[in-house]
Parts: C-alpha cells; sequence; structure tokens
C-alpha cells in the first residue's frame, strides 16, 4: 500500500494537474472579544485535480472556517480582511449570492460532520436529493429519480428504492453520511469538501466511507479538500497535508515528507502524542485479589407500553470481569456494543438485570440508596464530556470537596485534600476558587479526575474519558493516569472505541459487540493475535493501521 | 491509603509547583447583574415599575382625595376641570380633577392612582405564590419519575379549564377579598409554572454533573437543592413577570365583570366597569385607566423580555 | 397504526375525569356551607335547603360525585336556576355567535401570525424584527376590553364605519355577519396574533441554527425554499402546540369580548350567569368549554402524526 501510494504521487508530478481551489494569503478576522484576532492568517494552499488534500489541525485550528469561507458559508460575524479563495479561476470571496448559490451543487459540495442531524427530519431522504436536483437542472421527475436511484447504488446503499422513500431517522449513521456524500458528488462537482465527515461515525463505517470517498474521487477525478484531527485518516487516504494551528499555516507537503520527516517542532510534537496501534509492554500485574469482580452482568430494557407489543433490547448480556491493584483493563467496542451500559452498570449508575458485583467482599447490584455509600466510596467514575461534568455554577472546589463531605469528612480537611490532588493532576491549587467555565477541556477533565480522586477509590471507571479530547491533550491524560496508576495502585476499567487509546493504556482488553464478550484477553494477545474474526476486522478497519505512530 | 502511598510525601513541593500549569487568567467577564442592568428592556420596564409603585405608595400626597368619596353634584365633570366638591359629610373644597369624574362624582385620578396598590399587590402576590407552589410541583415531576405522570395529568386538567373560567367560578362561590381574588388568579397559573420547571429539571437531569454528583453519593435532597435549582432560577424569574402581567390584566378582567373586589374599592377593573354604561359620552371614565393598565402591564412584560434575554438565553424558548 | 390512535384518545379520558373532579370540588370545597354560597346574602333557609336537595349535599362526597358524573355522561349538565331551561339547551341556544366570532379570529390570527413570525425570525435582530416583535408586546399587555371600546370609539362612534354592537347570523346574509363581527374578531385576535406571532419567530428561529439547514444550504437552493419547506416545516410542531394552548385564551377573551360588543354568544352568557349567581350554569358552561379545549388538544397532538414522522404513538 505504501509503494503504490508513492507510485500515484510520481506519475502525477509527471503532468502537473488543473488548479481546482486557489487559497492565495487569506486572512479571515474574528469579531471582537474572541480569544484571538484572526481565526486564520494569511493561509494559502490549493488543491488539483484528482488529488485529495488533507487540511490537519486540532480544536479552534480554523480548519472548518476556511471549508465554510469557500463555498459562502460563512456566519455574519466572521469576515475575510485579506487574501482570495478561487474556484477554477473564479473569485468566491466576491460572488454574488446568486452566483455561489448557482455554484454550489454544480462546481463544489460539502460533506459535514455529524450526519444524524444533517438531514431535514421530516423529508424524504430521495426528495431532499431531488430538491437539489431540480435546482440545478432542467431534468423532469422522471428523469431526476432515476438519476439519484443510479448514484445511490453507487455509493453502495442497499435496496436504493426503499432508501428513496425511507425518512432519516430509519436509517443509520454511515447510510446518511452516504445520501450526504450522494446528494453532494450527483451533479459532478469540481471540489468536493469534506469536513470530518467520519469523526461521528463507528471505525469499521469510517473506513468504509473512507474507501468510498477515494474510490469514487479516483473514479471522476475530483479534487478533495479533507478536514480532519486524526492522523491515521490522513495516512490512509492524503495525498497531500496542511497542518494547521491556531488559525496558522504549520506546514504542507506530500504525505509522506510530512508523516516521515515533519519540518516544524509542533508537527513532530503531534506525530509524537498519537498512541501507537501496538501495544506498549507494560510492568506486569499481580493478580492478588481483584478490587472489583463483576460477573455475568446483563441489563434488558423494555420498550413499548399497551396495546402494542413490549419490545425487549438487550443492551449486555452476561459480562464478567475483573479488574485488580495497578491493573487497567478496557472494553473497546463501537455504538451499540453495550461497553456504556456496563461501565454504568459496574457504577452502580444504573441497575442490572442480571448478575452480581462484588467489591470489598460485599455484593452491590440489588443495593440502593444509603447502601451504596461505602461502594460509592471505592469506585468513582470519570465522564466523557469535560464540558458537562462539572456543574457550571459551582467552582471546581466545590466540586472536588462535594464527595468528601459527603463521606463525613471534615471540611477543612477535605479543602486540604483537594488543593494536594490539584497539584497531583498538575493545576494549581490556587484555581480552586475558579469557575469550570475558565478551564480548557483538557484542564477540566484533570479536574473530573482530582474529583474522583478526592473520595479515595480503588477503582476509577473511565467513560471515555479521553475521547473528547484533542491528540495532544489526549496523551497528557493518559499520562496523567498512568502516572496516578502507579502511585496510588488502583484499578482502572476503561472504556475507549479507539484501539490506539486501548493500546496506550490498557493491560487487559475485552472486546464487546452488540451487548455480548466477543473475545478477551492480554492486551497483546488480542491485538497482535485476534481470534475472533470481528476483532480481526476491527484492527484492520483502524485508519492508518500500517504507518508506525507514535514511535520516535 | 496508607501513607507510603500518600502522593505528596513522593515528591519534592518545590519542583511540583514549579511545573503546575497555570490557569489563564479570566478575561474581564461583565458580572451578570451590570449586564441585567445594561440592557434597555430592563431599564425600562423596571423603572416605569418603580414610578408605579412610588406612585401606590405615596397615593395620599399626590393631589387625590378620598377615592371612595361621592359628589353626585360634580358628577361626570370632564377631565382638566377645576370644581368644587362637597362630600358626604357636608365639607366643601375646591379640587383639580386631572381626570374628570365618574356618574357618582368620585375623582377619578384619585381612584386610579389608590387603583394602582391593588394592581400591584394582587401581580405581584401571584407571582410569588405561582412561582413558589408551580416549582414544587415541577421539581416533584421532572426528578421524580413516579411522580410525574400523576402530576401532569392533574396539571393539564387544572390548564385545560380556561383561567378566566376558573377564576370566575371561584369568585362567584367565595366572598369577593383581596385574599380570595389574589388564590383565585394564582390557581390556574400554577401549571404554567409546574410545566416550566418540569423541563428544566428533566433537561438537567441529563447532564453528566448530575449523575458526577450521585456516584459522589449526594444525597438526592442535595442535588435538586444546591445542583437543579440554581439553573431553574433565572427561567422562574423570567416567567414570574409574565405571571405578574398576567396577574394584573386578569384581576382588571374580573372587576370589569362585576366579580372582582366590590365595586367601592377602587381597582382599575372597577373603575372601567362604573365608566361602561356612558362609555359614548364620558369616554374618560374607561380610557384613563385603560391607558393605565395597558402601560403597567406593558412596562412588566418588557422588563421579562429584557430579563430573558439577558439572564438565560438557553431557555428563552421554554414559556410565553 | 391505529392501535396508536387509540391509545392517545384514551389517553385524554383521564383527563375529562379530573377536570370534571376539579369542577365538581370548587363548588364542595368552600368553606362554609356551599348552598348558603350560592344562595348568596339575600337567601332564605327555604332556598338553601331547596338547593341542598336539588344538589344532592347532604350525601357522602363519592355518592355525589358518581351521581353527577352519571348526569354529565348522558348529556345532562344540570338546570339553571334563574332561566328555569337546561343548561344544555342555553348552551345550543348561544352557541352559533361565539362558534362565528371564534372562527373568524382563527382565520385572521393564522393568516397573520405565521407569515409575520417567519419574516421576523429570518430578519433576526434586523429593525423589522424588532419592530415587530415591540408590536407583538404591546399586543400582549393591552387588555382586550381596552382595546375593543377604543376601537368602537374611533371606527363605529366617530367615523360611523360599522355597526358598534349585536350580530347577526349567517341567515342574515354574509356582508351583515361580516361587519359586525370584523371589531370584535380584530379585538379578540390581537393577543391571540402577539403569541402566535413570537412563538412562530422563536421556532423558526431554533430550526435555523441546526445543521440540516446548513446542508440545505450547502446544495443551493433558494434562501425562500430553505425558510419554508426545512425551517418553517421543522418549527411546525411546537407552533401547533401553542396554537391549542391558545384556545384556553381565546376562550377568556370570548368572553370580555362579547361582554364589550354585546354580541348575545356564550360569553355574555357566562357573563350573565356569574352575576346572577347562577351556580349550574357557571358549572355548565366551564365543563363545556374545558372538554371544548381538551378536545382541540387532542385533534393538536393528532396532527403531529402528520407533521412529524418520527412521532409514533
Amino acid at each position: 500500500m505504501r509503494d503504490f501510494d508513492f507510485q500515484t504521487a510520481a506519475s502525477s508530478a509527471a503532468e502537473p494537474a488543473a488548479t481546482v481551489l486557489a487559497v492565495n494569503n487569506l486572512t479571515i478576522a474574528l469579531p471582537a472579544g474572541a480569544d484571538r484576532p484572526h481565526a486564520v492568517r494569511h493561509v494559502s494552499l490549493d488543491v488539483r485535480q484528482g488529488e485529495i488534500v488533507c487540511l490537519l489541525g486540532e480544536s479552534g485550528s480554523g480548519k472548518s472556517v476556511i471549508a465554510q469561507a469557500v463555498m459562502g458559508l460563512l456566519p455574519a460575524s466572521l469576515k475575510a480582511v485579506d487574501g482570495g479563495i478561487e474556484l477554477l479561476g473564479e473569485d468566491v470571496l466576491t460572488a454574488s449570492p446568486d452566483r455561489i448559490r448557482q455554484l454550489r451543487g454544480e462546481k463544489m459540495a460539502m460533506v459535514f460532520q455529524e450526519p444524524m442531524t444533517a438531514l431535514n427530519p421530516i423529508m424524504r431522504c430521495g426528495a431532499q436529493v431531488d430538491e437539489m436536483l431540480a435546482q440545478h437542472s432542467r431534468a423532469g421527475v422522471g428523469e431526476r429519480r432515476r438519476r439519484i436511484l443510479e448514484i445511490f447504488a453507487h455509493v453502495r446503499l442497499p435496496e436504493p428504492e426503499r432508501i428513496y422513500a425511507s425518512y432519516p431517522h430509519q436509517l443509520s449513521g454511515g447510510q446518511r453520511q452516504r445520501i450526504v456524500i450522494a446528494m453532494a458528488l450527483i451533479l459532478k462537482p469540481s471540489l468536493l469538501i469534506c469536513d470530518e465527515p467520519t469523526t461521528a461515525l463507528d471505525v469499521t463505517t469510517q473506513a468504509e466511507i473512507l474507501k468510498l470517498i477515494r474510490e469514487l474521487q479516483t473514479e471522476s477525478g475530483t479534487a478533495v479538500l479533507f478536514i480532519t484531527h486524526d492522523f491515521g485518516v490522513v495516512a490512509e487516504i492524503a495525498d497531500r497535508v496542511v497542518v494547521l494551528r491556531l488559525g496558522d499555516m504549520i506546514e504542507q507537503g506530500a504525505k509522506l515528507q510530512v508523516l516521515q520527516q515533519p519540518r516544524e517542532p509542533y508537527t513532530r510534537m503531534l506525530l509524537a502524542a498519537v498512541p501507537a496501534l501496538v501495544p506498549r509492554t507494560r510492568p506486569p500485574v499481580e493478580k492478588a485479589y481483584p478490587l472489583l469482580d463483576a460477573c455475568g452482568i446483563g441489563k434488558t430494557y423494555v420498550t413499548g407500553s399497551w396495546p402494542a407489543r413490549k419490545r425487549k433490547v438487550q443492551a449486555a448480556i452476561d459480562v464478567s470481569l475483573m479488574v485488580h491493584p495497578g491493573e487497567t483493563v478496557g472494553i473497546v467496542g463501537e455504538s451499540g456494543s453495550g461497553k456504556s451500559t456496563v461501565a454504568r452498570c459496574i457504577a452502580r449508575l444504573i441497575e442490572p438485570s442480571a448478575g452480581d458485583i462484588f467489591a470489598n467482599g460485599r455484593s452491590v447490584a440489588k443495593a440502593r440508596g444509603r447502601a451504596l455509600y461505602p461502594f460509592r466510596r471505592g469506585v468513582q467514575v470519570v465522564f466523557q464530556d469535560p464540558y458537562r461534568s462539572l456543574d457550571p455554577r459551582q467552582t471546581v472546589g466545590a466540586s472536588i470537596v462535594e464527595g468528601p463531605l459527603n463521606f463525613g469528612v471534615p471540611y477543612a480537611q477535605a479543602w486540604q485534600r483537594a488543593e494536594e490532588l490539584m497539584t497531583l493532576v498538575r493545576l494549581r491549587p490556587d484555581a480552586l476558587n475558579r469557575y469550570p467555565s475558565e478551564f480548557s477541556g483538557g484542564q477540566r477533565q484533570r479536574i473530573s479526575i482530582a474529583r474522583a480522586l478526592a473520595c479515595e477509590p480503588k477503582v476509577l471507571i473511565a467513560d471515555e474519558a479521553v475521547s473528547a479530547l484533542d491528540v495532544s491533550v489526549q496523551a497528557q491524560i493518559l499520562e496523567l493516569l498512568d502516572d496516578i496508576q502507579q502511585r496510588l495502585r488502583i484499578g482502572i476499567l476503561f472504556i475507549t472505541h479507539d484501539l490506539r487509546v486501548a493500546s496506550q493504556i490498557c493491560d487487559r482488553v475485552i472486546v464487546m459487540r452488540r451487548g455480548e464478550i466477543v473475545e478477551e484477553g492480554a492486551i497483546q494477545d488480542v491485538f497482535l493475535a485476534p481470534r475472533h474474526e470481528y476483532t480481526r476486522a476491527l484492527l484492520a478497519a483502524a485508519p492508518g493501521r500500517d504507518f508506525a505512530f507514535g514511535a520516535a | 491509603m496508607s501513607d507510603d502511598h500518600d502522593p505528596m510525601t513522593l515528591a519534592a513541593p518545590g519542583a511540583i509547583l514549579a511545573n503546575l500549569e497555570v490557569v489563564p487568567a479570566i478575561r474581564s467577564r461583565t458580572p451578570l447583574w451590570r449586564r441585567v442592568l445594561r440592557n434597555w428592556s430592563v431599564r425600562l420596564g423596571c423603572g416605569a415599575l418603580l414610578l408605579l409603585i412610588f406612585v401606590a405608595v405615596a397615593a395620599p400626597w399626590l393631589g387625590t382625595i378620598d377615592p371612595t368619596a361621592m359628589d353626585p353634584s360634580s358628577a361626570n365633570l370632564l377631565p382638566g376641570v377645576r370644581a368644587e366638591f362637597s362630600d358626604l359629610s357636608g365639607a366643601t373644597f375646591q379640587h383639580f380633577f386631572l381626570m374628570g369624574t365618574d356618574s357618582l362624582g368620585r375623582d377619578i385620578w384619585s381612584r386610579v392612582v389608590y387603583g394602582a396598590r391593588v394592581s400591584l399587590s394582587v401581580g405581584i402576590s401571584v407571582a410569588v405564590l405561582a412561582l413558589t407552589f408551580g416549582a414544587l410541583v415541577g421539581v416533584a415531576a421532572g426528578y421524580f419519575r413516579r411522580l410525574d405522570d400523576i402530576l401532569m395529568r392533574a396539571m393539564d386538567s387544572l390548564m385545560a379549564i380556561p383561567s378566566i373560567l376558573f377564576a370566575i367560578t371561584l369568585m362567584a362561590l367565595w366572598r369577593p377579598t383581596l385574599v380570595t381574588v389574589i388564590v383565585a388568579i394564582t390557581i390556574p397559573e400554577i401549571p404554567r409554572v409546574a410545566r416550566l420547571v418540569r423541563s428544566i429539571v428533566l433537561t438537567i437531569r441529563e447532564e453528566p454533573y448530575i449523575e458526577a454528583a450521585i456516584s459522589l453519593a449526594t444525597p438526592t435532597v442535595k442535588i435538586l437543592w444546591r445542583h437543579i435549582l440554581p439553573n431553574a432560577i433565572a427561567p422562574l424569574i423570567v416567567q414570574g413577570t409574565y405571571v405578574c402581567a398576567s396577574a394584573i390584566l386578569v384581576e382588571a378582567i374580573l372587576s370589569f365583570l362585576g366579580v372582582g373586589l366590590p365595586p367601592d374599592i377602587p381597582t382599575w377593573g372597577n373603575v372601567m366597569a362604573d365608566g361602561r354604561m356612558q362609555f359614548n359620552q364620558y369616554p374618560q371614565t374607561v380610557l384613563f385607566p385603560g391607558v393605565f393598565l395597558a402601560l403597567t402591564v406593558l412596562a412588566v412584560n418588557i422588563l421579562g423580555d429584557g430579563l430573558r434575554d439577558t439572564l438565560d438565553p438557553k431557555f428563552n424558548k421554554r414559556g410565553s | 397504526m391505529p392501535f396508536f390512535l387509540f391509545r392517545r384518545v384514551l389517553s385524554t379520558a383521564p383527563v375529562l375525569v379530573i377536570v370534571a373532579l376539579i369542577v365538581f370540588m370548587i363548588l364542595r370545597l368552600t368553606p362554609g356551607d356551599p348552598a348558603a354560597a350560592l344562595v348568596g346574602d339575600n337567601g332564605t333557609s327555604a332556598d338553601i335547603a331547596r338547593i341542598h336537595a336539588s344538589l344532592g349535599l347532604d350525601r357522602p362526597l363519592p355518592v355525589q360525585f358518581v351521581k353527577w358524573t352519571g348526569q354529565l355522561l348522558q348529556g345532562n349538565l344540570g338546570d339553571s336556576y334563574y332561566m328555569k331551561q337546561p343548561v344544555t339547551r342555553l348552551i345550543a341556544q348561544r352557541i352559533a355567535p361565539t362558534l362565528s366570532l371564534s372562527a373568524l379570529t382563527l382565520v385572521i390570527t393564522l393568516l397573520l401570525a405565521v407569515p409575520l413570525g417567519v419574516i421576523a425570525a429570518s430578519r433576526h435582530g434586523g429593525w423589522l424584527d424588532r419592530m415587530l416583535m415591540g408590536l407583538s408586546v404591546m399586543g400582549f399587555s393591552v387588555p382586550s376590553f381596552v382595546v375593543g371600546y377604543i376601537l368602537i370609539w374611533a371606527v363605529a362612534l366617530h367615523a360611523k364605519l360599522l355597526p358598534v354592537q349585536g350580530y347577526a347570523s349567517l341567515s342574515a346574509g354574509i356582508g351583515p355577519w361580516l361587519t359586525h363581527l370584523i371589531l370584535p374578531a380584530i379585538t379578540l385576535s390581537i393577543v391571540y396574533l402577539a403569541l402566535i406571532a413570537r412563538v412562530t419567530r422563536a421556532a423558526v428561529a431554533e430550526a435555523l441554527t441546526e445543521d440540516y439547514i446548513r446542508t440545505a444550504r450547502a446544495k443551493g437552493i433558494s434562501e425562500a425554499r430553505v425558510l419554508i419547506r426545512h425551517a418553517l416545516a421543522n418549527a411546525a410542531v411546537p407552533i401547533v402546540t401553542v396554537i391549542g394552548i391558545g384556545v384556553g385564551l381565546l376562550i377568556g377573551g370570548v368572553v370580555v369580548t362579547e361582554t364589550v360588543y354585546a354580541i348575545p354568544g356564550l360569553g355574555q352568557l357566562t357573563v350573565d350567569a356569574v352575576l346572577a349567581r347562577d351556580f349550574p350554569l357557571i358549572q355548565g358552561i366551564t365543563l363545556f368549554f374545558s372538554f371544548v379545549y381538551v378536545l382541540i388538544n387532542l385533534l393538536v397532538d393528532m396532527s403531529y402524526l402528520l407533521l412529524d414522522p418520527r412521532i409514533r404513538y
């Protein structure tokens, strides 16, 4: 695969392809009061026919703003103050709104990040694509329907006729994204802009969509501007890469050159932060006694009320696991695998329908209310969304001492512990009087960790705790968790959908699918020699799997 | 946690502190109360309301006479007339009738000014009572799933009875006093507040920080008081102003229809009811109190809009 | 599907029962003797005894309720004291003017409010938006009877354009029917219009922030189509909901408006009943209006099935 890429790059260098998109020295100003004066500053890049240019950056890098500027979808508060954008030689920054509307769909099209909300929920899918065709072409009703069904088949949607008549909520995320892609490509535009189109999808679906985009693009020679924050995706499909940071262009070049011989320190730092897919070697864990022992956990949801028949949804079926001191057990799976359900059952945020949970020799599966307090002391949770896990109306210090106060620790002692913990998570203790809104995402996640540790737990359950963070911040948090685990010998139950993260931090891993355990074992065994075909499929779908990240 | 695993003993304090992250200083954010007061709607509404409160409190000193004093000989004087007024005890004096008199010779200006007292006390009392009871019901329904169904059915049923009809029905049975009027107007207002609070509680209940509080073993009452209620205060205050405006209107309507406070107590509705029959020739009895009523309700509504825009833009879709 | 509709219809039953219960309890929970309250200050003990007997007030409460509900289910709302006729007959006699007034008001409101709201939302923050919203706050605040009198004064008395009071039924011709009803309908519709316009604006403005609007614009379709086919269509559910709830406001307004314009409808009947302290009549009208409200909101709920394919009961 590596050689193949190299050859296409070499052959396309022989005859320079036409430039479809040219961004010249573009500067877009932010409204007054923002944390910096410009969303993007002096950015120049171009995309030629038949190539995929990846625009890579972390959050706040301004990559989406560039895409919006090209499509003429900038919000009114953002204005281009310098530079220009040319699409097939035509200036789009100064074009009239009518001209831009004409260009959209015919010459340039965009695919957005969230497929679940990208389609009008009360209009049939076929009608939504039809609307666009009717606007831009003069084909009749029958002809339009034929073309839509044709492209639906082309993007590998099963039963195009049924999909034509369906409403978006009846389809999966992957199917919806295919419809959006179909809608974008039906008029054969010269430029396709993809703004993180696979970030919200499962890794297997992501692999399919990436493959689809690559195929369609090769077929019709469309120029693609692909925006992402994921180096794996870049490794998978890019021809050239442009790296952005806080509105400035840091580096650009051919993919292999940027990924293997980056010039700038920022790019090097980013590359080093990407966890390798190959598991790290970790110190051995002594399996003396389990801190947490879950046996046969099951959770069944019953939906539907009279007179409709009741439907049972089994979110988790017969899941058993153990966590020992100093051990990190990972649960990996895609959406709907039940991993979060299991985590919340074990954390006793919900009650399991079957099975039992033992902590400290006591059974807690059916316990409620006050009976759970000793359990809660020993088992704490760190949640996924750092922006919503802290009460915005309480100071950070109040959030951290809440737990100890509930367990009867005197206030002065609890506060002192809070200060120590802030230091442990590498934040200044005097920030305890600040409110969550004054911290960044990564800092808030550290505060959440401190809050969990304040109760002096023996087990920490991290439910997708790093999924919402940038890759550089993610690396810091993972390192912090590792550090804490070494010092305090706590057990960690780590839920994630990201195989690289699991490789970085887990000793044992459990692979789940549709509520059941598919495979489990030491992480080296599972990842390097997977036995179950689903595990193999998961590993094969991880983007950039052939690329050795994180090494060096 | 045994001592040799205590994190603080494992590292030299100085080295650690030097490497700690500094939280960036907050950009100067205007404190909430200042943002609220800068809003034009808030200023306008608040100013008008304060003016009205002043008028109501200072009624005896604003060129008024006894609002219940009748003088048939001075009936139906036009506004702006200076005339003699002789009350029932026989005393006579000169008085400037700013707004004229009604059919029984009572000074309209005095009745309007004293009427402000009734309107304001009704408006504010109803708002406070409806908010309190509505919040209790709303929190119970929103947080405890088992109570939700039965409480919301009760609230839906209460909402099904048009509020004015409900108030009229109650007033037809009870003795018309200030207290009964307040209660009659409050009861139909409770369901709307309850619905609003319930929807807020339902939203907040889904937030991860509530789950975090549960996992920290925070008792339910404390969760409600410290985490949920503070987030509901802002929309509640906004809704309170709308309830106040609505209550003032309903009281006026009740009086106008003849089922509010007794006709001798001056309320804006009563004054307008008096003037109904002779509206064609002497419109002042209806128009003056009507304008006062409209401006008062307008001021409170504008205040509510201003508060809504500044206090909690997230929740401004609900209610209204 | 029919299963689901059936279940939805069935769920209104508890609401109706509780409404009946509330109305029932209002009289029985009056402090003191309810019969004495009904008779008023000028009643004799004979009157009180008569009322006790006719309402069965000495029986235990549950028995009273069952008996009363039984009567209700047979369509018997009791008899009016002062008019000496069954309440149901009185309601039937007076319903036509109220229905005409309400229908005309509804038409005027919907024709104006929704387009105004959509325009305000599309020019969010602009001068047109602010002006429309300012007008709507005023519409909310000015009491309808004040507006009524001002309109009467301005249009009817001075310009002598339209009849001041009274009602002409449809059988007398469309012209008189309309001229008699147009002023009251405008008076009544002002509050309703303000409410619907505001809600439309809020709902459409929120719909415009959704992702699918961005997709729609990226397709290059016209802004008008984006506004109507995408934003308004998705805002339909909250708007229709408020139209249903606003019926409560409408009913209250009808009482006042009919009084001001001397229209012999149900509103006027209510006022007469109140002044005469004719409790069975008041109770009957309140029950009637409440049931109408519940019915209309049931229709609104059912309309969701047409408006939003995601909703299934």
